[in-house]
């Protein structure tokens, strides 16, 4: 039993979140969209761990792949999901979530394909030039969506409105369980201690014969899918998005969530990305001072716990002792 | 771990302060959302000042339906995403009976879906983007939308006997492009001509090629329809030429940068804006000089109408005796002729705000009113 224990867990959380997802009618609505805000957060920072944490580079663009998988998810809910659904059979809850889920790999192929152009090139290169040209990338995203035409498929500077509100609890945990069961698979296979061992030492990774750059890029382009997901399923709770909402502060905010939850720790990276976004809804009460006891908070919290919330891996430990 | 020492307290704080913010069946409800801190923080203090001036009114004055109106500010930190899930808060948390904000068309097109569903009425006081009340018949907004101010300008060039008027275009901003292609149908239409039509693109520095254009038509006064950035370039570089007709626009030169950049170049030019805080009718002093007793600073238009948004909530409340959402609804909708501190206001079926603009002028290097356009 023991050996299955992940897979059991993964199985448990499916039929949890669809229980809660059934009778999320019930629950108040404020509540439940925190709830699905921390899932959200959970995918992007889980995903973003992988590329910063686990293989040791540094992106400061996940954002822009949470903007790819949202328009591209967006776009083909609103554009052909008309035309889909009766081929399906008609409008049944089965036709919308096939056709739901449909948008969303869609979201999340554009974005992986995005993260494949972008970290081909840069992956190669060593040091802080994937933090530039993310950034970059960031920056060139959302400046050409706000660049289209108001008319046309990307809404232009106001961005897309009346997208269905498909994210349901279900989706978002769903979604947000595999992301963290196949990010910690990964890393703890065989082939995943490739990645560590690229963070740990490039060269001597090299020199042992791992290919370092495909090691980084299929990261990279893993992290970028499920940001894409988190873009689509961010799309359709909110059900308008903008070029401005996905603007390199957002990178940040899922960068602080890495770090406070410990670099290459699944199970801290989780648990900040809970932490952070329930603290900022009960922080609201403060106002414009919110913003000051959140840095002061993230401050303390770097000069009493630098390695993150939760104890990270073994052998980081090591390096420092 | 000292740390837990200051955690926990803070978040039993916050707790104490969440719980005792919730309302009770003695108070008005009355939920506003605001960008109280972020990029345009200054937007969104200024349009709640105005909203919680109007609100100290109501109370001061007994309150409405013998109830006291309570004001449940949310901040949206100027974040695409925030406003939304401020607008749930208010809703399932507070129970507000109608929400009032936001001031970014953006933000408030995120407001409104949540607002028609819930059933809320939401008024916005300053989103000016067409589609923010097509979300449905529960969203409304008490300023004029962007083409219209394209209209105003075209008749107010039309009074001063201008018949040749030239067009500058920023082809990237919906709102410039939607005041041009209104300021045209107008002009055309009441026996103007266009001498002729550029376009450049937000970020421009050098204008001198479409201005030179312009030259040579000879136009009585050319429309700039962008924003004060690059206008306040075009006025310098039309100097320049020896182009000495006015410049014309509309809210989006609304920055002392216009002044600050264009200099000398300003003097003379026109453009339309919600409200001025020198117009000297009796109800606006008498705001301005409230607004100023208080904050300390004289109003700028979105304390204006914020103070208006709330206003005509009021009155619909009072009208409607009741704070019901299909009924408040209906009040909100019914309001004709409501006299605000942005001009006499009536919305129309498509729940937007029929309403005079007021023109401006730079003289000596200050915004100076100069007169009053209905629709």
């Amino acid at each position: 039993m023991k050996r299955y224990a992940p897979q059991i867990a993964l199985i448990a959380v499916l039929a949890v979140s669809l229980g809660i997802s059934m009778m999320s009618s019930q629950l108040d609505a404020y509540y439940l969209d925190i709830a699905l805000n921390v899932g959200i957060n959970i995918i992007l920072a889980v995903s973003l761990n992988l590329v910063n944490g686990h293989t040791g580079q540094f992106s400061l663009g996940h954002a822009a792949f949470m903007a790819v998988g949202a328009y591209g998810a967006s776009i083909f809910t609103l554009e052909a999901a008309d035309q889909l659904i009766p081929m399906l059979g008609g409008p049944s809850t089965f036709a919308t979530g096939v056709a739901f889920l449909i948008a969303l790999l869609i979201g999340g192929l554009c974005a992986a394909f995005c993260g494949w152009l972008v970290g081909m090139p840069s992956l190669r290169l060593r040091g802080d030039y994937l933090a530039i040209v993310t950034l970059g990338f960031n920056e060139i995203v959302r400046v050409i969506l706000q660049n289209t035409s108001g008319d046309g498929p990307f809404g232009g500077p106001l961005g897309l409105k009346g997208i269905p509100a498909h994210t349901s609890f279900f989706w978002v945990f769903a979604i947000a369980a595999l992301c963290v069961y196949g990010v910690a698979s990964m890393v703890n296979s065989t082939y995943g201690r490739g990645f560590l061992a690229v963070r740990d030492d490039e060269i001597a990774a090299g020199s042992m014969g791992i290919n370092t750059t495909r090691y980084k890029v299929t990261a990279f382009v893993t992290g970028s899918f499920f940001a894409g997901l988190a873009g689509g399923l961010y799309a359709h709770l909110r059900t308008t998005i903008s070029p401005e909402g996905f603007n390199f502060l957002k990178s940040f905010d899922i960068v602080v969530i890495v770090i406070l939850g410990g670099m290459g720790s699944t199970a801290g990276v989780v648990l900040a990305a809970i932490v952070l976004t329930v603290l900022n809804e009960f922080l609201r009460d403060f106002e414009q001072y919110r913003m000051i006891v959140f840095s002061l908070l993230l401050i303390v919290m770097m000069i009493v716990r630098p390695q993150g919330l939760l104890p990270s891996l073994p052998f980081l430990k090591r390096k420092k002792a | 771990m000292k740390i837990r020492h200051f955690v926990l307290p803070a978040l039993a704080a916050a707790l104490g302060l969440a719980s005792c913010k919730k309302g009770d069946d003695s108070t008005i409800n009355i939920g506003e959302v605001a960008a109280l801190t972020g990029g345009t923080a200054t937007f969104g203090q200024s349009s709640h000042n105005g909203t919680q001036m109007a609100v100290d009114e109501i109370n001061a004055a007994g309150g409405l339906l013998g109830k006291q109106i309570k004001l449940i500010t949310e901040d949206d930190q100027s974040k695409q995403g925030e406003a939304g899930i401020v607008a749930k808060k208010l809703i399932s948390r507070s129970k507000v009976s109608a929400l009032l904000g936001e001031v970014a068309s953006g933000r408030s097109l995120e407001m409104a879906p949540i607002a028609q569903a819930a059933g809320v009425p939401m008024i916005s006081p300053a989103s000016t983007n067409p589609k923010v009340t097509e979300a449905g018949d529960y969203v409304f907004r008490i300023c004029f939308i962007d083409p219209f101010q394209g209209t105003v300008m075209s008749k107010f060039a039309l009074s001063k006997g201008w018949k040749k008027v030239a067009i500058l275009t920023d082809s990237k901003q919906d709102y410039s492009v939607g005041l041009t292609e209104f300021f045209k149908k107008h002009f055309t239409a009441n026996g103007g001509t266009i001498t002729g039509e550029q376009s450049y693109g937000s970020g421009d520095k050098d204008f001198k090629a479409q201005l030179t254009a312009i030259k040579a038509g000879a136009p009585d006064a050319i429309f700039a329809s962008g924003y004060y950035n690059e206008v306040a370039l075009i006025a310098v570089q039309a100097r320049e030429l020896g182009i000495t007709v006015p410049l014309l626009g509309g809210d989006g030169w609304d920055s002392p940068s216009l002044i600050e950049v264009g200099g000398k170049a300003m003097e003379g030019c026109y453009f339309s804006n919600h409200f001025s805080n020198e117009d000297t009718s009796p109800a606006i002093q008498e705001f301005v000089k409230k607004y100023e007793a208080k904050h300390g600073a004289k109003p700028d238009a979105m304390a204006a109408l914020g103070y208006d948004s709330a206003m005509i909530l009021f009155d619909a409340i009072k009208r409607a005796g009741t704070v019901e959402g299909k009924a408040l609804r209906d009040a909100i909708a019914a309001t004709k002729d409501f006299p605000g501190i942005t001009g006499k206001i009536t919305l129309d079926e498509n729940r937007n705000a029929n309403k005079p603009a007021v023109i401006l002028t730079i003289k000596d290097g200050k915004v100076v009113y100069t007169e009053t356009i209905a629709p």
